[in-house]
C-alpha cells in the first residue's frame, strides 16, 4: 500500500471522525488558537501600526523590531516560555503571538502610509481632526493592505498552529506529533493535509475580505461618477 | 559557456553529494583487522559512556581497540554491526529484543534475556547482561507519594483522577495506557502528552502538579536531584532494559567475554545515573574520563 492510500484511509475513517481525538474538535481546537492568537496580536499590533503610520514616529524601530521577531524560531521560543511557565495554552499563544505581529503591524502602518498624502492634506483643510482623518480617510483607503497583514498573520498562525501540541496541548498537530512517536506515517500525513485543507480555507476567507474591503474604498466610489 | 558552468556546478555537487553520503553512512567501509575489536556505540551521552567503558576495560587487558562512536538510530549501528564495520556495542535488552522480534511479549530481565537469546540472528550474540537498566519509569514527587501513599504503580489505583505526563506514544504503547489498565486495573487517566522524553518540560510540569506522575527515563539525573519517588513495577509492566554487550560472534573469544562480564558484573542503575549527572551537570565531563573514573574506582583497569 501506499502513502497516499493509506493516507486516504486514514482520513476516511470513520472512527477518525468523532471524539476528542477525531478530526472536527481538532480542527475546531485549531482554528481556536488561531483565532485567539490573532486576537491579542491584533489588539497590540494593530492600533500600534495604525498610530506608527499615522505620526510616521518609531518607524525604523519597528522595522527592526518585527524584522528580528520574524527571525525568531517558534518551536524553540516555545520550548523556552514552557520552560518558565510550564505546559499548558500560555506558552504557545505567546510564541504564537510572537509570530502573528510583525504581519499584523506591518500591515497596519503600510496601509496608512499607503494613502495618498494629498488626501490625508484635503482631509486636514476640511477640517478633519487628527482622529478623523486616522478613522475616516487613512483607515478606510488603507484596509485592503492592513486586511492583508491580517491574512498573512492567519496565514503563518495555522501552519505553526501544530506546535501547541508539543506542549500537550490539542489541534491539529497532534496527528503530527502522535503519529511520528509510533511510527504512524499516514497519520502524519492525514495531519498535514488537514493543515493546508484548513489554512486554505481561511487564506481563501480572508482574500475574499480584502477584495470586499478594497470594493468599500471612498475614494473610487467617489471618483467614479465624476470620470468621464 | 553555459552549459560547461553547468556542468561544473553539477560535478561539484554531486562530488559533494557522495562526500556526504560517505561521511553519513557508517555502514560503508572495511571491516577491521580479525585481532581488532572495533568499539561502536549509539548516538546518546549515556550509551557512549558505555562504550568508552567497554574500550577501556578491553584496552586495559591487552585487547586491540578501535572505537566509532555516535553511529546513530539502532537501525544503523546494528547494520554496522552485522556487516562487520563494528564488533561491539552497548546495547538494552528490551528494546533489542523488540528490535528483532516486534511482537514480543516479555518483561521481566530474565524472560527478556531468554528471548533474545532466540530472536538474535546467528552472526551476533549477547553476553551477560548488567544489573544497571534505562528504562521508561514512572515518577512522582516525594509529597504526593506521602499523600497518596503511593509506592508502586499497583498503588495508583487508589488515586482518583490520575494526571499522568510522558512522550505521546506512552498513550498507545503496550508499557502505557491499556498497559496501565490491562495489568494495573488503572482506569480513567488523564493523559498528557510532553513530546520532550521526560525531559525540563515534563519534570516542570510534575513539580508544578499540573500532572501527578511522570515518565522520566530511570536514569535520567532530574530524579536524583529532585527527590523524585521512582514507582515499582512489580507485575513488569514496563520491559527490562539491561544494559547489555552485543557483540558479532566471531569476536566474542572467551577472553574478551571474561573482560565484558566483569564490567557488567558491577554495574547498577545508580552508577549509570551518577555518570549522566556528571557528564549532564556543571563539570560537563567527558565520556572518555568518565570512563576510566569508574573503571578505575571498580579496580577493572
Amino acid at each position: 500500500m501506499s502513502v497516499v492510500t493509506d493516507t486516504v484511509d486514514w482520513l476516511t475513517a470513520s472512527e477518525h471522525w468523532s471524539g476528542p481525538d477525531g478530526i472536527p474538535h481538532r480542527v475546531l481546537e485549531h482554528v481556536g488558537y488561531t483565532a485567539e492568537t490573532i486576537a491579542i496580536a491584533g489588539a497590540v499590533a494593530i492600533p500600534l501600526g495604525l498610530w506608527i503610520g499615522h505620526t510616521g514616529r518609531l518607524r525604523s524601530v519597528a522595522v527592526a523590531l518585527t524584522g528580528a521577531m520574524r527571525a525568531l524560531p517558534t518551536l524553540g521560543l516555545l520550548t523556552l516560555i514552557a520552560l518558565y511557565l510550564g505546559i499548558g495554552l500560555t506558552p504557545p499563544l505567546i510564541a504564537l503571538v510572537v509570530l502573528a505581529i510583525p504581519p499584523l503591524l506591518a500591515g497596519a502602518y503600510a496601509g496608512v502610509e499607503s494613502v495618498d498624502p494629498q488626501t490625508v492634506d484635503a482631509a486636514r483643510s476640511m477640517g478633519f481632526t487628527e482622529g478623523q482623518v486616522l478613522t475616516r480617510v487613512e483607515i478606510p483607503l488603507g484596509l485592503p493592505i492592513i486586511v492583508g497583514g491580517i491574512r498573512s498573520a492567519v496565514l503563518q498562525v495555522v501552519a505553526t498552529a501544530t506546535v501547541a501540541a508539543y506542549v500537550g496541548l490539542g489541534g491539529l498537530g497532534r496527528y503530527l506529533i502522535d503519529g511520528q512517536a509510533i511510527s504512524d506515517y499516514p497519520q502524519m500525513a492525514g495531519g498535514s493535509v488537514l493543515v493546508v485543507v484548513v489554512a486554505l480555507l481561511l487564506d481563501a476567507l480572508f482574500a475574499g475580505l480584502q477584495a470586499l474591503s478594497s470594493g468599500r474604498r471612498p475614494s473610487l466610489r467617489s471618483r467614479a461618477p465624476s470620470s468621464p | 559557456m553555459f552549459t560547461r558552468k553547468l556542468t561544473a556546478v553539477a560535478a561539484t555537487v554531486a562530488m559533494g553529494l557522495s562526500l556526504a553520503a560517505c561521511g553519513d553512512d557508517p555502514t560503508e567501509g572495511e571491516a577491521s583487522a580479525s585481532d581488532t575489536i572495533t568499539v561502536g556505540s549509539a548516538q546518546f551521552p549515556e550509551n557512549e559512556i558505555l562504550a568508552e567503558i567497554y574500550a577501556q576495560a578491553l584496552e586495559a587487558k591487552g585487547v586491540k581497540v578501535e572505537k566509532k562512536l555516535n553511529i546513530g538510530a539502532r537501525e544503523v549501528y546494528i547494520k554496522a554491526l552485522q556487516n562487520g564495520e563494528i564488533d561491539l556495542v552497548p546495547e538494552y535488552s528490551g528494546n533489542l529484543l523488540t528490535y528483532f522480534d516486534p511482537k514480543a511479549t516479555a518483561t521481566s530481565a530474565a524472560d527478556v534475556e531468554d528471548a533474545l537469546d532466540d530472536a538474535l540472528p546467528d552472526e551476533l550474540e549477547v553476553l551477560d547482561p548488567a544489573a544497571a537498566e534505562d528504562k521508561d519509569s514512572l515518577n512522582v514527587t516525594k509529597e504526593f507519594a506521602d499523600k497518596n501513599g503511593v509506592a508502586s504503580i499497583a498503588d495508583l489505583k487508589k488515586v482518583d483522577g490520575l494526571k499522568l505526563g510522558a512522550n505521546p506514544e506512552f498513550k498507545t504503547r503496550s508499557y502505557g495506557i491499556p498497559g496501565l489498565e490491562k495489568v494495573y486495573g488503572i482506569t480513567g487517566v488523564k493523559f498528557t502528552a510532553i513530546s520532550d522524553g521526560g525531559g525540563p518540560a515534563t519534570l516542570k510540569a510534575l513539580l508544578d502538579g499540573k500532572i501527578d506522575v511522570a515518565d522520566i527515563y530511570s536514569t535520567t539525573p532530574s530524579i536524583t536531584e529532585n527527590n523524585l519517588v521512582t514507582l515499582e513495577d512489580p507485575q513488569n509492566l514496563i520491559a527490562a532494559q539491561n544494559v547489555i554487550p552485543l557483540i558479532s560472534d566471531k569476536k566474542a573469544s572467551d577472553k574478551v567475554e571474561d573482560i565484558l562480564d566483569a564490567v557488567s558484573a558491577q554495574l547498577t542503575t545508580e552508577d549509570l545515573l551518577a555518570l549522566n549527572a556528571k557528564n549532564q551537570g556543571a563539570d560537563k565531563a567527558k565520556p572518555a574520563d568518565l570512563a576510566k573514573e569508574w573503571l578505575t574506582s571498580k579496580g577493572l583497569i
